[in-house]
């Protein structure tokens, strides 16, 4: 902080003029031209909500569908359309773009930068994003893609799904990987190039690690989907025939080509949560993160080791022993990285002083969701027993205690912990803790007794199953428990709405947080900081506070940081 | 909360009886291998029971014992603890290298078919037995089937000198060891019978092995299942069903679908000679 009289300052930086100053943009049209890594961010969260709205909707028509046998609300044609919309906008439209939209509104502030490296770059990787949603959800008006977001072939083939479905799916890859990439890139640059002074890598908040790795991830992933669905769009319209086995192709090839893109993937979509909740646990236990260097690094490992796991998706296919085994060991041996993590968090809250805020309890909840995703998944990983989980409603309680329990859980966390940044009002904290009580009890009601269907014999897919099955209990209490869930997520969509208008005003800091977003006004000006700190540890809003506190008498003034100016 | 589910979760698991097994065990009971899996897939479950509770126990006990109570900031300012880290990473991987060894130990038994029982097909009804497969020590075969997958019902070829095959059901003699050699002609499919083992896929171009071996006291049983890869919109509606029958009800099934299915076939062949007999001049 410079210390000394404001005449003094004058003299100190005299080549602080602003000369042909213009107003800042404002209306629709600012929206559409901007771009401020900001308005972009908050465009990323927008579009993503709305697109977990309807992925949503989609979920709750199944499980409406499914809550008895023999229930005729939709034809199986539309149950497999909505099962393949509901699983690509869950993950191409909504968990790995929202991540992109916090990584696009928090990671120039909390590295201390102006805006990203590559701002037009950034507006691009947006438009491409929204164009690939609206692409495939014009897909719905004609005939939707039927064939499971894994889009396995020979099934979508041209042979057995003729209509443009799969084509829609196979553009809005595309447009969506490409919108990935140049933000993966965006963010590499800004991260490598940009930190503020004194922010060494031991000194990047462990959200920007995770921001860093997820764009390593995708970097080295999405080219081989970019590549598998190019030689799906040539099968189908162009006469080759790479997973055609009547032309010497091989559908086994897709499966390898998809998985090496999927499960990074599932990594790229959670990793980020991590990182998230590595910020917040901190500052609502007033604890310093337990093992940092632990955490970055386990995020580090947890890529890598993501990279050779992706054939425990085919445990079922024609594949010798040997390949079976390897992709066990490797499977397992990312429990250990993870359970790293998810003990960190714990002693991060161990002897803290915490807080209870709506952002905490949502943080909290997300080791103790994903350890039952973890723990389920080391299950499936011993491939035999795999033979007999693998495509069940077993894998699909898993993936979404990884996914929902994992990701989304971080990601409302983080919607709770940075909206008073992001828009100056704090959030209704009764409605958030309804919220989140509903969430975390209708997500349990509806997911835990999905493995018992599965282990009692449910495969994944089916719009209809048999009352002999003895699953139709199982299948109405999940069916009650979604509700419940989506009444959770309303009720916290209704809290954004209700805050924005009506929240407290937030100040700078309402949090007491450890990074450098904190330090500037709530929401940020245009270029983030008039003047940007020296990063001295890893948390430097706690050495700012520190210091201002150490220059000024009464100890109740804590914490505003823009204060300096007028001490 | 967390603790209440636990706590339900594990006072159901205790309290379960025979009936309720399932609810948290795979299916089993017709195939030692699908016994196997269960019995590996239970031993999992308990080393994950105790690790469960013990992260779910600190989690909540942390949040509940160190939230905050009064004003003033007395959280201990603690940044890491390397032997206690360095003591739960090893921890963690001495766990996986105890569930690895036991899934070895279990993975011949699950993977690899045993020889047919005494009671099952015997050699002097080998004619129904698959020919190009080596005799184990004791000479009892194997009895080889072919499952093909097809949009959306499945076909069994039986071996033997006469032409043999059956939809939907497939019928074998129990204690019998039983192979699958499983493949799709359209797109993939999967081929799972839960109480006779793991699941295997079919896949167009590719044959896929899988086997069971039905103990004597289920004969008169049938066991059902269905395809497990989305294959389509009759996806739901593709089942399967194994019935287990003694070596002599097999017996006089195959010689009585057999017979059908050649009278099935020279009735056709006699109506396309008449159909071309009308259309050539």
């Amino acid at each position: 902080m410079e210390a000394g009289t404001g005449a003094a300052r004058q003299v100190i930086r005299p080549e602080i003029v602003l000369r042909d100053l213009k107003a800042e943009p404002r209306g629709w049209l600012s929206w559409l031209t901007t771009t401020d890594h900001k308005k972009i961010g908050i465009l990323y969260l927008f579009a993503t909500f709305l697109f977990f709205v309807l992925g949503g909707v989609e979920a709750l028509i199944m499980r409406l569908q499914l809550a008895q046998p023999n229930n005729t609300l939709v034809n199986p044609e539309t149950y497999n359309g909505l099962v393949t919309v509901h699983g690509t906008t869950m993950i191409f439209l909504f968990i790995v773009p929202v991540l992109a939209g916090f990584g696009n509104y928090l990671v120039p502030l909390m590295v201390g930068a102006r805006d990203m490296a590559f701002p037009r770059l950034n507006a691009l990787s947006f438009w491409l994003l929204l164009f690939g949603g609206v692409v495939f959800y014009c897909s719905l008006f004609f005939t939707p893609p039927e064939a499971g977001w894994t889009m396995y072939p020979p099934l979508s083939d041209d042979s057995f799904s003729a209509n443009g479905g799969v084509d829609a799916w196979i553009v809005m890859i595309h447009l969506t990987g490409l919108s990935s990439m140049l933000g993966a890139i965006n963010f590499v640059a800004t991260i490598h190039n940009m930190r503020a002074p004194g922010m060494s890598w031991g000194r990047m908040p462990l959200f920007i690690w995770t921001i860093l790795v997820y764009s390593y991830l995708l970097i080295v992933a999405l080219p081989a989907i970019a590549a598998a669905v190019t030689m799906l769009l040539t099968d189908r319209h162009f006469g080759t025939a790479f997973f055609d086995p009547t032309g010497g192709g091989d559908p086994l090839l897709w499966q390898h080509l998809f998985w090496f893109f999927g499960h990074p993937e599932v990594y790229i979509m959670v990793l980020p949560a991590f990182g998230m909740i590595s910020e917040i646990l901190p500052v609502f236990a007033r604890k310093p993160i337990f093992g940092y260097r632990a955490i970055a690094a386990s995020t580090v490992a947890i890529a890598f080791l993501g990279l050779l796991v992706w054939a425990h998706h085919m445990f079922a296919t024609p594949t010798a022993t040997v390949v079976l085994a390897f992709f066990m060991l490797s499977s397992f041996t990312i429990a250990v990285p993870t359970g790293i993590k998810i003990f960190n968090w714990i002693a991060t809250l161990w002897k803290g002083h915490i807080v209870f805020k709506t952002p905490l309890y949502f943080a909290a909840a997300l080791p103790g969701l994903f350890v039952i995703g973890g723990i389920s998944g080391v299950i499936l990983a011993i491939f035999p027993v795999d033979w007999q989980l693998h495509d069940t409603y077993f894998v699909v309680a898993h993936l979404h205690y990884v996914l929902f329990g994992g990701s989304v859980f971080g990601i409302f966390a983080g919607l709770y912990y940075w909206f008073p940044k992001m828009s100056g009002r704090m959030m209704s904290e009764s409605l958030g803790k309804l919220s989140f009580w509903l969430m975390f009890i209708g997500f349990n009601v509806t997911f835990l007794v999905q493995h018992s269907a599965g282990l009692s014999g449910m495969p994944r897919r089916i719009y209809d199953y048999d009352e002999s099955l003895g699953v139709t209990a199982y299948n109405l209490i999940s069916t009650i428990g979604a509700f419940i869930l989506a009444l959770g997520v309303l009720i916290t969509l209704v809290n954004v709405v209700h805050s924005l208008r009506n929240g407290k005003r937030a100040g700078n800091d309402p949090w007491h947080g450890n990074t450098l977003e904190w330090y500037t006004s709530s929401p940020p000006p245009p270029n983030n900081f008039d003047a940007i700190p020296r990063v001295r540890s890893v948390e430097p809003m706690k050495d700012i506070r520190r210091e201002v506190l150490a220059h000024s008498r009464p100890a109740e003034t804590v914490a505003q940081p823009t204060a300096p100016r007028s001490l | 909360m967390l603790a209440a589910l636990a706590a339900a979760l594990l006072a159901l698991l205790v309290a379960a009886p025979s009936a309720l097994a399932d609810t948290f065990t795979p299916e089993s009971g017709g195939s030692p291998n699908a016994d196997a899996i269960d019995t590996l897939y239970k031993i999992t479950l308990y080393v994950a029971i105790v690790i469960f509770l013990i992260v779910e126990g600190t989690l909540i006990w942390s949040l509940v014992r160190y939230r905050a109570r009064r004003r003033g900031d007395d959280a201990a300012q603690i940044r890491g603890n390397t032997p206690l880290e360095v003591g739960w990473t090893v921890a963690a991987a001495l766990i996986l290298v105890v569930l690895t060894v036991v899934t070895f130990i279990y993975l011949d038994d699950i993977q690899n078919p045993p020889e047919s029982g005494p009671s099952g097909l015997n050699a002097s009804q080998v004619n129904f037995a698959s020919i190009d497969q080596p005799a184990p020590p004791s000479g009892r075969p194997y009895l080889k089937i072919g499952v093909n997958g097809q949009q959306y019902l499945w076909r069994y070829d039986y071996p033997g000198k006469r032409k043999l095959f059956s939809y939907h059901t497939m019928v074998v003699p129990v204690d019998t060891t039983v192979v699958l050699r499983i493949t799709a002609s359209d797109v993939i499919h999967s081929w799972w019978i839960p109480k006779l083992g793991g699941k295997q896929d079919g896949v167009p171009g590719h044959i896929n092995e899988t086997w069971f071996k039905i103990p004597p006291d289920k004969a008169g049983t049938t066991f059902r299942g269905q395809c497990a890869e989305l294959c389509g919109s009759g996806h739901a509606d593709m089942r399967a069903a194994v019935r287990a029958v003694t070596p002599e009800e097999y017996q006089a099934w195959a010689d009585k679908q057999a017979t059908d299915i050649e009278n099935a076939e020279q009735a056709l062949s006699e109506q396309r000679k008449r159909r071309e007999g009308e259309v050539i001049p």
